[in-house]
């Protein structure tokens, strides 16, 4: 028989860990000793993705960084649920300031390492899509313009949800919020706006720019370990869905990440220098209303007063998603499943 | 004074204080499930619990843990039909994991490095007679040692095995596997009595003090049936025509042989018959292919030796060399029904494979014994009668296969331990069947089924070497790991990496906890457990 290489089927290479697997081939999740850069008692909604993806994130870039690393953070939830004063989750030097400039601080925090010579720590600036996608924008611009040595990730629930569930930049059409009510012809944000921040990041031509869900944690975590193998600015957008904000179950977090990547409607991709140089393929591809379905800002498209004409949109967008980035292989493209219906 | 800096009052205190476990209507806890391989298996083999030692490249842990049940995994590797497989989880992502292929492999691995069986259990005083020295017999012989009776095993062959010996041709079972296996119970102080027919259950019963009986004579008889037959005709039943082959003593059937029936036993015979000379081996059935009760393995091995078939055809005449069949067609409900068209076809002999019958003629004095259809009636502990008298195998069920016989074998021998206790055996509930909803596919890669080798047609033809291969451990180790482990923990760690709350303990040696002070019942570590092995409970206040 032909040899084959013995491959962890069980378990692939998308679980946390495994028995199986050497600690090298295991994430830094399933590290018993993890840094745990945000600890247990924050005050997160149950099944918060964002808490996850930035313990996702900060566990891996203290390791790479071995554990000398600043954290810069903007206004948000994250910053809302983990510091209610004088308590703190946070177990590494965390610094918050002002909504809108966090990557202004960052920028500081880095020059004045840089005027002590100390290379060894790092930096990292985080916060939502508000602050990333709105309010501290410019600051961000400037930040990649300057090619400030930070690493900036953005947690991206689409929404101010500690406020109480506003649009932002990052809240996808047809979506409800507080401010985008479910009401007129086209109920729900508006088709045709909003920001898509990792390309107008990649745009600046920094090193290195990056989406992630928590869906993939082995992905998450390769990217940020590429992401502080450069020097300069840097960009992570991690997709981490909200239960509150999004309607949708507590157990059904990462459930729902994985259906946004799947769908096309969120492309997980990595890019240095403006240049795309790798994507996450669609395992399993599902249409958006799967991904729709699950949560209660998506419920107007469904139901007794149903919005096809609005799904179709949606998928479009995700069609779009999957050519601009080949997230399909050819055979698998939005076309060819289309003429399969079809034929 | 106040040491701390401008304007701040209180001291950093960590979020640790903040118990959100306070929070949950809902907890997870760890289970175990059982997986549908476990549930499907005759033997009552912990098949997941095997493969999860096989897994780690711990084969004799495997094998060990495999032998709990079952001492006989090199032959049950070859012989048994797998109702696991079918029952497997993975069907529904892409093949069944190949269980059986991995049990063959841990089974000759077990022979090649000689490892033992365990020890016989410590001296009970009691002594248990067990007439048939088949798998059920002597699957009960070794369970009975290991819990320390004294066992005598009769059989009225010249060697022991039952049907695997005189049912099984050696190209499914190697005379030297399955004499190893054997061996290795005996070998466990079970003292054997061959040759000897039990003439009268009760006379032997009393003649050597025995505490407990266990039947386990098999279904040996033929089946007959009226066919208007020239005198010159040959006619033979399947099971003494594949007991005398089996002792080398094959009867000469001549060119061209027919075999009436449809099952495993008709497939056994026409092969056979092709391996000794028959150019043309002809099963005649009088239903389809659909309802054949052969399985598909053998089937499809027939076809490949050139085996043929003629569906919905009874035999009606037999004659020196040629036979007439009648043309059958399938009712409404199914029954086949005669369509008054017949045929003449070319045979040297006719070979009959209709079934079995049981000879229970030492019964005739043991008037508390019920016998019902051809089998001895027994209760879900296997107890024919209240004096301890218990039966399995093929004389107690129609299911009649091996694995069947080594479950019952393995059960009976449980029973009249607890009866030879002046106890009833109560089996421990099973655990909540792992089916695929309880399942979270999305962490399993996507892995095809390793397809064990099969011996070149040409190399068939006339001996009786093992046609089905075995895996090398490359391949059965990567069988192994395609075990998705439903129901129960494999250490994925995933647990402990989706909490947003970091209230998994990793406690090593494959074992986690929740901190439920800081757990706040969001539910993700169930949802995302690959193999159903957490549940969320209501939380009682």
């Amino acid at each position: 028989m032909t040899k084959r290489p013995i491959r962890f089927y069980q378990v692939g290479s998308f679980a946390v860990g495994n028995r199986l697997l050497s600690d090298a081939e295991r994430t830094v999740q399933s590290d018993p000793q993890r840094s745990n850069s945000i600890d247990s008692g924050h005050r997160a909604c149950q099944g918060c993705g964002e808490a996850l993806g930035a313990r996702y994130a900060l566990d891996a870039a203290m390791r790479a960084a071995n554990n000398q690393l600043v954290a810069v953070n903007a206004t948000g939830c994250l910053e809302v649920f983990s510091t209610p004063y004088p308590e703190t989750s946070w177990r590494i030097p965390w610094l918050h300031s002002l909504f809108g400039n966090a990557p202004a601080v960052a920028t500081g925090v880095a020059a004045a390492l840089r005027v002590k010579g100390r290379s060894d720590v790092r930096v990292v600036s985080q916060g939502g899509d508000g602050s990333t996608v709105d309010i501290g924008f410019g600051s961000l611009s400037g930040m990649f313009e300057r090619n400030d040595d930070v690493l900036y990730i953005c947690y991206d629930n689409e929404g101010y949800m500690n406020t109480g569930v506003q649009r932002s930049a990052a809240t996808p059409p047809a979506a409800r919020t507080a401010t985008t009510d479910v009401v007129g012809p086209q109920p729900g944000n508006t088709f045709g706006q909003g920001k898509d921040l990792p390309r107008i990041a990649m745009a600046h031509d920094i090193p290195y720019v990056a989406t992630a869900t928590v869906a993939d944690l082995h992905d998450l975590e390769a990217k940020v370990e590429r992401a502080m193998s450069f020097r300069g600015a840097r960009y992570l957008h991690v997709l981490v869905p909200c239960p509150l904000g999004w309607g949708s179950a507590s157990n059904e977090t990462i459930h729902i990440a994985r259906l946004a990547k799947e769908c096309g409607l969120f492309p997980v991709f990595e890019a240095e220098y403006g240049t795309v140089t790798a994507v996450s393929k669609i395992r399993r591809p599902v249409p958006v209303e799967e991904y729709l379905k699950l949560q209660k800002r998506f419920a107007h498209l469904f139901g007794k007063n149903p919005h096809p004409e609005m799904v179709t949109h949606l998928q479009e967008i995700a069609n779009r998603n999957i050519e601009r980035y080949g997230l399909l292989d050819a055979d698998e493209s939005p076309a060819a499943r289309h003429a399969e219906v079809e034929s | 004074m106040n040491k701390r800096p401008f304007a701040i009052t209180l001291d950093v205190g960590t979020s640790r204080s903040n118990h959100t476990g306070s929070w949950r209507v809902e907890r997870p806890v760890y289970l175990d499930r059982l997986p549908p391989c476990n549930n499907a298996c005759p033997a009552g083999e912990n098949i997941q619990g095997w493969l999860f030692e096989a897994e780690s490249g711990e084969y004799e842990a495997a094998w060990r843990k495999l032998v709990e049940e079952n001492p006989f995994p090199a032959i049950m590797g070859r012989v048994c039909f797998h109702p696991c497989e079918s029952a497997c989880n993975r069907v529904q992502v892409d093949e069944a994991v190949g269980i059986n292929a991995v049990e063959r492999f841990l089974g000759d691995y077990a022979l090649q490095h000689g490892l033992r069986l365990p020890e016989a259990g410590p001296d009970s005083g009691h002594r248990v007679l067990v007439v048939g020295g088949g798998p059920a017999g002597l699957s009960a012989a070794y369970h009975l040692r290991r819990l320390g009776h004294a066992v005598r095993l009769v059989d009225s062959s010249a060697q022991l095995g039952g049907m695997m010996r005189y049912g099984i041709p050696a190209y499914r079972l190697p005379r030297d596997v399955l004499d190893a296996e054997i061996d290795r119970v005996v070998a466990m102080g079970v003292e054997v009595i061959l040759n000897y027919n039990v003439e009268d259950i009760e006379v032997e019963r009393e003649s050597g003090r025995f505490d407990a009986v266990f039947l386990a004579v098999g279904a040996q008889l033929g089946k007959r049936v009226n066919i208007p037959a020239g005198d010159s005709a040959k006619i033979l039943d399947a099971v003494n025509y594949l007991h005398e082959v089996a002792d080398e003593n094959p009867p000469l059937l001549g060119r061209r042989v027919v075999v009436y029936g449809g099952g495993d036993t008709a497939m056994d015979a026409a092969r056979t018959a092709r391996r000794l000379g028959a150019t043309e081996a002809v099963v005649v059935y009088r239903r389809n292919q659909e309802r054949m009760p052969a399985h598909q393995e053998e089937y499809e091995q027939a076809q490949v030796e050139g085996i043929t078939m003629r569906w919905l055809s009874t035999i009606s005449e037999v004659q020196s060399d040629k036979i007439v069949i009648e043309k059958m067609r399938l009712n409404a409900e199914g029954f086949p029904e005669a369509t008054g068209e017949y045929e003449e076809l070319d045979a040297d002999a006719v070979v009959l494979a209709l079934g079995q019958d049981t000879d229970l003629s030492l019964l005739s004095r043991a008037d508390d014994v019920v016998v019902e259809h051809g089998a001895v009636k027994v209760s879900d502990n296997l107890m024919a009668s209240e004096r301890g008298v218990f039966a399995g195998g093929d004389a107690a069920t129609e299911d009649r296969t091996a694995t069947v016989a080594v479950g019952h074998g393995k059960k009976a021998a449980r029973n009249i331990d607890a009866y030879l206790r002046g106890e009833t055996r109560a089996p421990a509930a099973k655990h909540e069947l792992a089916d695929f909803s309880k399942l979270n596919t999305w962490y399993y890669s996507d892995a095809e089924r390793t397809q064990r080798p099969e011996l070149e047609k040409v190399r068939r033809q006339d001996n009786f070497e093992e046609v089905v291969l075995g895996l090398t451990e490359r391949n059965a180790l990567f069988e192994a790991r395609r075990c998705m482990s439903c129901g129960n923990c494999f250490e994925c760690d995933n647990c402990f990496g989706v909490c947003p709350d970091n209230a998994v303990i990793k406690l090593g040696d494959g074992k986690y906890a929740f901190n439920y002070d800081y757990c706040k019942g969001c539910g993700i570590c169930v949802h995302e457990c690959p193999c159903g092995a957490i549940e969320m409970v209501p939380e009682v206040i």
